[in-house]
């Protein structure tokens, strides 16, 4: 099975709110000291990958990536933790692009790259927390699309996925080509890679392409952000008190039970 | 011109779909133009006078093919009826389904989708849509540059819609499927008997600092006890302890409950992106710098290893 892995670079999720500033002028996060890191989701989606291939013992397993040239570490990391063969589209345009011009360009560089069975994404960024580039970028392909997959298998000329929904999972059989999106579950966790495939990784030639070797079209707006802000919303917490724990423990049972009773 | 909404026959008039109603009822009065509903599937007799109370028009596509929901087939049941309704905006829930259709059925309509929007207001001719963005850290107001506007909403922020007197109308659409490349063979739900997280008054949420699995089955005791729901942070539910569907935040269940009561759980944006909006929130955690209390009403700093069995003593005691 040939997979393509689209890995989206983002600012470190992760960093405290305090620390956490935008510039609402350039309607942007400020980077600050802040790492720039793999979207996690993407990251799930190429631990997900992996198994499917260990699994089948045969298969590509690509990984592409729509960022400045920072992006090499993300595409870097995907090589240590075993993908076959990274490629680059270097953004020398806006930092942050609009969802459909995203897909655009992975569509054209997956066009380029060739036969595909499965490109996978990640349920969404963690940084502008889109969700949409899989599906536009099924429609562009022209291919089906199933969103919140956590797990896939070969089944005959196609694939068998799991995918969670609000109340359980689902089972979808499928034929390929498609796009899935990737959720997190106990079972793609990714992986860490070893020290000798971090060092192995930098041996590895990657492709890079430029947005217009991919001839994409990129006039057209599909969304502006109008707006940035950090919305504030703290409150303060009374912090129960007592001599005992005993004490403590009824007052915050009284708390609760305050709150049953006056359903 | 029309504000269109969209409702999935199986998911019923839930508190989800009176939302959607009041977000595209008021859309279509500031914009001035009336409100189609959409419902996909075989409707009970609940839905469609609930539906008829509400919107302006109603279209239906109920044929045999449409009963269960199919990825590809209701895109493009969704899609045609659109195409009819000359939609200014499409309003979608939050289900899981919604959320797999926006941004294609934007596609197809030649408009631009945004997602898990909070507030929805019109800048001159635009739709914009606020929606929380890094994590939960900040907020953002996207302006949709193409028509229509797709928006998948959180459906429970909006208020539900006036019903009116009259009884709209209703169009049978009888239409012709593509066949469908994937097929949903297999559905299974946990715990059917349980009410809905998004719908509990009281939650009792378990982090990753509660080491492990069994100290769930604690939790699940101690909200027996007060008529509370089980909810859990990525971490825990990433760690195996409990299903993917306990999931609470910006990728997980939306919640709103009275009180929401976070037992070793750090409360990281992600996860306050789901659960901020409760009208209390309440902490057990060792760190008193853990920023779940600078969300809470009260809280205890401690470990939760101690409290919990007292808790539990003192809420079984006030049950008798
Ligand atoms: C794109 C993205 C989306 C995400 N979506 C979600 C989401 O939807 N939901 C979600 O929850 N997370 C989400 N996360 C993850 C989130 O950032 C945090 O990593 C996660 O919420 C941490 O879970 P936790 O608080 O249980 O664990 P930890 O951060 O490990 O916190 C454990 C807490 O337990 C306390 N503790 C430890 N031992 C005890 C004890 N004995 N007694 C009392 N307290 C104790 C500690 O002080 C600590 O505060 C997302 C992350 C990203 C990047
Ligand atoms: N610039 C990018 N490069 C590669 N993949 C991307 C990029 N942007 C988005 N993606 C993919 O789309 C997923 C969802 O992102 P989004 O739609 O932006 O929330 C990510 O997890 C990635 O898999």
């Amino acid at each position: 099975m040939n997979i393509i892995v689209c890995l989206k670079q983002i600012l470190d999720p992760d960093i405290p709110g305090r620390d956490f500033k935008v510039d609402p002028l350039a309607k942007e996060a400020v980077r600050g000291s802040a790492n720039l890191v793999t979207n996690i989701f993407c990251e799930n989606a190429l631990e997900t990958a992996l198994q499917c291939k260990e699994k089948i013992g045969a298969g590509k397993i690509t990984a592409l990536c729509f960022a400045p040239e920072s992006g090499e570490d993300v595409l870097r990391k995907a090589l240590a933790m075993k993908a076959d063969e990274g490629v680059q589209v270097l953004n020398d345009g806006a930092p942050n692009p609009d969802p459909l011009l995203v897909a655009r360009v992975l569509a054209a560089a997956i066009r380029k790259i060739g036969t595909f069975d499965v490109v996978m994404v990640g349920r969404e960024s963690g940084d502008w927390g889109v969700g949409q580039t899989g599906g536009l970028l099924a429609e562009e392909l022209g291919v089906p699309y199933v969103g919140f997959v956590d797990h896939i298998e070969a089944n005959g000329s196609g694939v068998k996925l799991k995918r969670q929904t609000d109340s359980g999972f689902e089972i979808i059989e499928a034929q390929t080509p498609l796009v899935i999106s990737i959720t997190n579950d106990e079972h793609n966790v990714p992986r860490v890679p070893k020290t000798r495939d971090v060092m192995m990784s930098f041996r590895q030639t990657l492709t890079k392409w430029s947005v217009g070797d991919l001839g994409v079209d990129t006039s057209e707006s599909y969304y502006e952000v109008a707006e940035l802000g950090i919305p504030i919303k703290e409150s303060a917490c009374e912090f129960i008190t007592g001599d005992t724990l005993e004490e403590r423990v009824g007052q915050l049972a009284e708390k609760i039970l305050a709150v049953k009773r006056a359903l | 011109m029309n504000v269109v909404i969209v409702f999935f026959a199986k998911n019923g008039f839930d508190r989800a779909a009176q939302g959607v109603a009041g977000a595209g009822r008021r859309l279509a009065n500031e914009l001035g133009i009336k409100m189609q509903a959409v419902i996909i599937g075989a409707a009970d007799a609940a839905l469609m006078e609930a539906t008829q109370g509400v919107a302006d028009g109603v279209t239906i596509a109920d044929q045999a093919e449409l009963h269960e929901y199919q990825p590809e087939l209701y895109l493009s049941a969704v899609t045609q009826i659109c195409q009819g309704l000359a939609p200014q905006a499409v309003l979608l829930s939050n289900d899981t389904y919604s959320q797999e259709m926006a941004a294609r059925l934007a596609y197809r309509l030649g408009g631009s989708a945004a997602g898990d929007v909070t507030a929805i207001v019109v800048s001159d001719t635009h739709i914009r849509a606020y929606r929380s963005v890094y994590g939960g850290k900040a907020e953002a107001v996207i302006e949709l540059k193409r028509s229509p506007a797709v928006l998948w909403i959180r459906a429970r922020a909006f208020d539900p819609a006036p019903q009116h007197d009259s009884t709209a109308e209703v169009t049978h659409a009888a239409l012709t499927l593509p066949p469908a490349p994937t097929r949903i063979v297999e559905r299974k739900s946990e715990a059917v008997s349980e009410a809905r997280l998004e719908d509990a008054q009281i939650i009792i949420s378990g982090g990753r600092g509660l080491g492990g699995p069994e100290p769930f089955e604690e939790l699940k005791a101690l909200a027996a006890l007060i008529g509370a729901q089980v909810a859990a942070s990525r971490a825990a539910c990433d760690s195996g302890w409990c299903p993917p569907t306990w999931q609470v935040g910006q990728t997980g269940k939306k919640v709103a409950p009275k009180l929401y009561l976070a037992i070793a759980l750090h409360g990281a944006s992600q996860h306050l992106a789901g659960m901020s909006d409760s009208k209390m929130i309440a902490a057990i955690n060792t760190d008193k710098d853990a920023p779940i209390f600078k969300h809470c009403k009260f809280g205890i700093v401690e470990d939760y290893r101690k409290v919990l069995p007292l808790l539990k003593e003192k809420l079984a005691a006030a049950n008798k």
